[in-house]
């Protein structure tokens, strides 16, 4: 039985084992060699996947291991083989940054991968500890990795602020946990999710307990009421670190949802719907428009990610398996689109400082024509724009909220996205319609270029052949 | 028998064709020109075979392919034609060539303007043959990013704020056509536009989705009053750009309404049909006023242009009234067909008018009105032609433009005197601004010396106008073979209309 559960576990195991091999070796390996750290931990991945995609082919649908605490299904290693793919594209648009400024040291490499392990442990919860304690792996990982540069004040002023803010929403999570253990006496999501249905607890104890959940979700999502720290952390940490927290976090804090609200309390779905719906709506309106006043492309992507998580919000409140499938297909596309995104910014970065404003695009399309289309394509999509990638996502969303009767909802939803087109659109026309400051090329490494064409061309491809990723993740949920 | 897919060529031919110029502009920037304007030809030549392989007598659509693109909701690779999307699809072709023998003049990245043009004409066809609501809307929203660098990258000094108003108003009136289709596939479970015809639906909805649709295609008409985007981005878009925009892209708003708005809603669209006359009717003599008021020349064929498109609309509502008025559908299909030929019609002469301004603008780099005066002395062959495209825009018997304003009016006759009365102010308005604008500039004295120093048509130019001199003159002397292709497509249109689908 040990054993079993121990294979169940060995994608987590491994990347463990990885992280700190990666850890010890990059020790003795000199600056001048740094790339074979980067190699090993992009191998590790590499493994790391097929270890997962093996454990997929197994028969047997879900199978729980360490005493019910751990859950292998098809969500999970979907969601995991994503992370491991998206990790991997960060780490070489990361890489270009971080030589660039003087920042390429084993440290990224070995935090990332223990935050890809808390990461793992969060989509595999199937107890409410284990899911805190791949919550807080992740979170102090991505505290350490916003105050990657040390000499920065920005950056460790914005790790202050989400380490702090963070370990508030860790409190309000734990708080809640332990309000719904005592309703339902258990803290196992199957556990409590049958006692839900059997209708064990007290209501007021368990709605008191769900509020102290869906605030702490919200804080990990970044949406309205908690969005606060989106924007400085988002502006505040290295390029780098940002490309990391717009990308793969995103994908636990879908696995958070998921597991927390439908495989744990699923049947209070008619208390948090509302609690979403009315977050979603906010995240939506205050989103799009707060995007609209920057000029710092960070701030403004970082607004736009409060928006995109509100559009996410509404396949989750649907309640439906289609519902989930639809926030989990947004949730992917969404990682894809933001880091084609932030890469675009790496990729302007030439220089002593940062490019973060957008006047720092201009003219890109003279510059480097190509990559300026590559931005193109992933700025239309975002806008939701047919028959790019963010369409279907959007698509799906709102079909999920209308089939929920929330066409209200939906009718605010499209609105708002016409909002979000006006500075998608102006990254475009600084890119196309403005004279370029400094007309010097922008030259950028292979493996840069052939992963950013790969991602502005995947936007368009798996928008035209979308059909093929939303049968993925229904399959997630059926 | 092996059927090649026509339809698909139609479409995808020019998107290919649009990467290959674009990535041939790198290195090979001599075979570009070559390259786009014979394929542009071949895409028009298939449109041909199309034509001639169309059976005119059947409603029913053919070249149809039909394939599952996304299996989760239904949603059909699904293209076919009927006798009102082939005349635009013809339509657009011939643009399509025109535009690209136009744009030979460019200076900036000619490949990629050249690239641009190749992209929307075949997103345009897409719109024109697809048969599936979302795939509709894919082409229909996917069209705007190519128009909006056309304008962004190739337009006037102003060119930013009418791209970004173009883009933003055509966005926000298409999200709500997509919320209306979403709806009616949740409670249908298909996005087949033939499904959704005979899909029945409560009054109270029918009236929503009604509106819904309203709002996307009216931004893209324009009607009154949501047409303000369209002076802006006629004005500033680059002559090819005005010439896509006037002629077809205007006409998938009147093609979305007679696709969706009036078989999907017939209820709500009869029950409303006096909200589209009465705001046709506005278009028709305030914008035809506007239109007299301006000093720039494409400002004025902008608002001539709407006020023409809402012969278009006008036109396509007066069968409810025509319906209620005698009891009787004879007359009914009048205002359809008047309104499809106008259509077309006003294609060929918007066109024409846009290129004549822009022969002028590529020689005197001015669009006021006030820079030019007896132009007709120094371009005497450019006056021919400008003079029958002006006179065809006011409706000048014997060309286009006389036939579908005709059509019209007799329908609006038939529906309320009244309507008739205020439709045919147009007869006097668009002969004011058109002949006014033409007497001042092309008659007269040699106003200036940039006017006096003005050369004749050169072999591109020609090419161009006569052709559409040709399909003006040929429409408003023979417009049987334009009737015969729609009749059949109206006459089901129209039966399927006047029965209710409220259950």
């Amino acid at each position: 039985m040990m054993l079993l559960d121990l294979q169940l576990a060995l994608p987590e195991i491994f990347v463990l084992t990885m992280a700190c091999v990666v850890l010890l070796a990059d020790l003795f390996i000199s600056d001048a060699r740094r790339g074979l750290t980067h190699l090993l931990a992009t191998l590790s991945l590499i493994f790391a996947a097929i270890l997962t995609a093996r454990l997929m082919m197994a028969p047997g649908e879900i199978a729980y291991a360490f005493s019910d605490t751990f859950v292998r299904d098809r969500f999970g290693d979907i969601l995991k083989v994503f992370s491991y793919l998206l990790l991997a594209g960060v780490f070489v648009y990361a890489k270009h940054y971080l030589k660039n400024f003087n920042l390429f040291k084993g440290e990224f490499y070995t935090l990332s991968l223990f935050a890809l392990l808390g990461i793992m442990v969060m989509i595999s919860a199937a107890s409410m500890l284990t899911l805190y304690l791949g919550l807080e792996l992740l979170a102090l990982s991505t505290y350490a990795l916003v105050a990657l540069n040390r000499d920065s004040l920005s950056g460790s002023e914005a790790a202050m602020k989400y380490f702090i803010l963070g370990s508030l929403a860790s409190g309000l999570l734990l708080y809640g946990m332990s309000l719904l253990y005592g309703a339902t006496g258990s803290l196992e999501l199957a556990a409590i999710s049958a006692s839900l249905n059997a209708g064990a607890g007290e209501s007021l104890l368990l709605t008191f307990g769900l509020v102290f959940v869906v605030v702490a979700i919200a804080f990990k999502l970044g949406v309205v009421p908690m969005h606060m720290w989106v924007p400085d952390v988002y502006h505040g940490a290295p390029l780098a670190t940002t490309l990391f927290i717009a990308t793969v976090p995103k994908i636990a804090g879908l696995a958070l949802i998921i597991r927390m609200l439908e495989d744990g309390l699923g049947n209070l779905h008619a208390d948090w719907q509302l609690m979403l719906v009315i977050i979603a709506a906010l995240s939506l309106v205050l989103g799009n428009l707060a995007a609209i006043a920057q000029t710092n492309i960070k701030r403004m992507l970082a607004y736009s990610t409060v928006s995109h998580m509100g559009f996410m919000l509404m396949g989750i409140l649907a309640g439906t398996a289609e519902g989930y499938a639809a926030a989990m297909f947004y949730t992917l596309a969404y990682a894809l689109m933001s880091a084609g995104a932030f890469a675009v910014v790496i990729l302007v970065s030439v220089g002593e400082k940062e490019a973060d404003q957008i006047d720092d695009l201009k003219g890109l399309a003279k510059r480097n024509p190509w990559q300026a289309f590559m931005m193109l394509m992933l700025m239309v999509s975002m806008a939701g724009v047919p028959v790019w990638i963010g369409f279907f996502a959007k698509y799906q969303v709102i079909m999920a909220a209308i089939s929920a009767g929330f066409t209200g909802l939906a009718v605010l939803a499209v609105v708002m996205a016409v909002v979000g087109a006006w500075y998608y659109l102006r990254v475009i026309k600084v890119m196309y319609f403005d004279e370029p400051e400094d007309s010097s090329e922008i030259k950028s490494p292979v493996d840069f270029q052939a992963l950013l064409t790969a991602n502005g061309l995947g936007v368009l491809v798996l928008g035209i052949f979308s059909g093929g990723l939303i049968a993925l993740c229904m399959s997630a949920f059926t | 028998m092996f059927e090649w897919p026509l339809l698909s060529l139609l479409i995808w031919l020019p998107i290919g064709l649009a990467v290959l110029v674009a990535v041939l502009g790198q290195a090979h920037a001599t075979l570009v020109k070559p390259v786009a304007l014979i394929g542009a030809l071949v895409v028009f030549g298939l449109s041909v075979v199309l034509y001639l392989g169309f059976d005119p007598t059947t409603a029913a659509y053919q070249f149809q392919e039909r394939m599952i693109w996304i299996e989760a909701f239904n949603i059909y690779y699904h293209l076919g034609v009927d006798g009102l999307a082939l005349p635009l699809i013809l339509l657009t072709t011939l643009i399509g060539v025109l535009v690209i023998i136009g744009g030979f003049g460019i200076k900036d990245r000619p490949h990629l303007y050249l690239a641009a043009f190749l992209v929307l004409e075949g997103l345009m066809v897409g719109v024109f043959a697809a048969m599936d609501a979302l795939l509709f809307y894919v082409f229909f929203e996917a069209m705007l990013v190519p128009m909006f660098l056309i304008i962004g990258i190739w337009g006037g000094p102003n060119r930013i704020y009418a791209t970004v108003k173009f883009f933003l108003f055509t966005f926000f009136g298409s999200v709500f056509m997509l919320i209306a289709l979403i709806w009616m596939y949740l409670q249908g479970g298909s996005f087949q536009i033939t499904d959704l015809h005979n899909l029945p639906i409560a009054l109270n909805a029918q009236i929503l989705i009604f509106l819904a649709f309203l709002i996307a295609f009216a931004v893209k008409i324009p009607m009154w009053p949501v047409h303000t985007w369209l002076p802006d981005a006629h004005v500033e878009a680059p002559t090819g750009g005005s010439v896509v925009l006037a002629a077809v892209m205007l006409k998938i708003g009147g093609y979305g309404l007679v696709r969706f708005s009036l078989p999907i809603t017939p209820d709500a669209a009869a029950a409303l049909d006096w909200l589209v006359i009465g705001l046709s009717l506005v278009a028709i003599t305030y914008i035809g006023f506007v239109a007299l008021a301006q000093s720039d020349m494409k400002k004025l064929i902008a608002y001539s242009s709407i006020s023409h498109m809402g012969f278009v609309t006008l036109g396509l509502f007066l069968t409810f009234a025509i319906a209620r008025q005698s009891g009787e559908l004879t007359g009914a299909g009048l205002g359809i067909s008047g309104a499809m030929v106008q259509m077309v019609s006003h294609g060929f002469i918007s066109a024409a008018m846009f290129l004549c301004v822009g022969v002028l603008y590529d020689r005197v780099h001015s669009r006021e009105i006030s820079s030019y005066g007896g132009v007709a002395n120094t371009m005497p062959w450019f006056a021919v032609f400008a003079v029958l495209f002006f006179m065809a825009n006011s409706g000048l018997p014997g060309t286009s433009g006389f036939v579908g304003e005709f059509m019209v009016i007799v329908a609006a006759f038939h529906a309320n005197v009244w309507f008739a009365l205020v439709a045919a102010t147009t007869l006097l308005l668009g002969a004011a601004y058109s002949l006014w604008l033409v007497k001042r500039v092309f008659y007269g004295e040699v106003a200036n010396h940039s006017v006096a120093g003005l050369k004749d048509l050169e072999t591109k130019e020609w090419v161009m106008l006569v052709t559409l001199a040709v399909f003006v003159i040929g429409l408003g002397v023979w417009p049987f073979p334009l009737v015969e292709m729609m009749e059949v497509s109206i006459a089901e249109l129209i039966d399927h209309i006047v029965e209710s689908k409220i259950q």
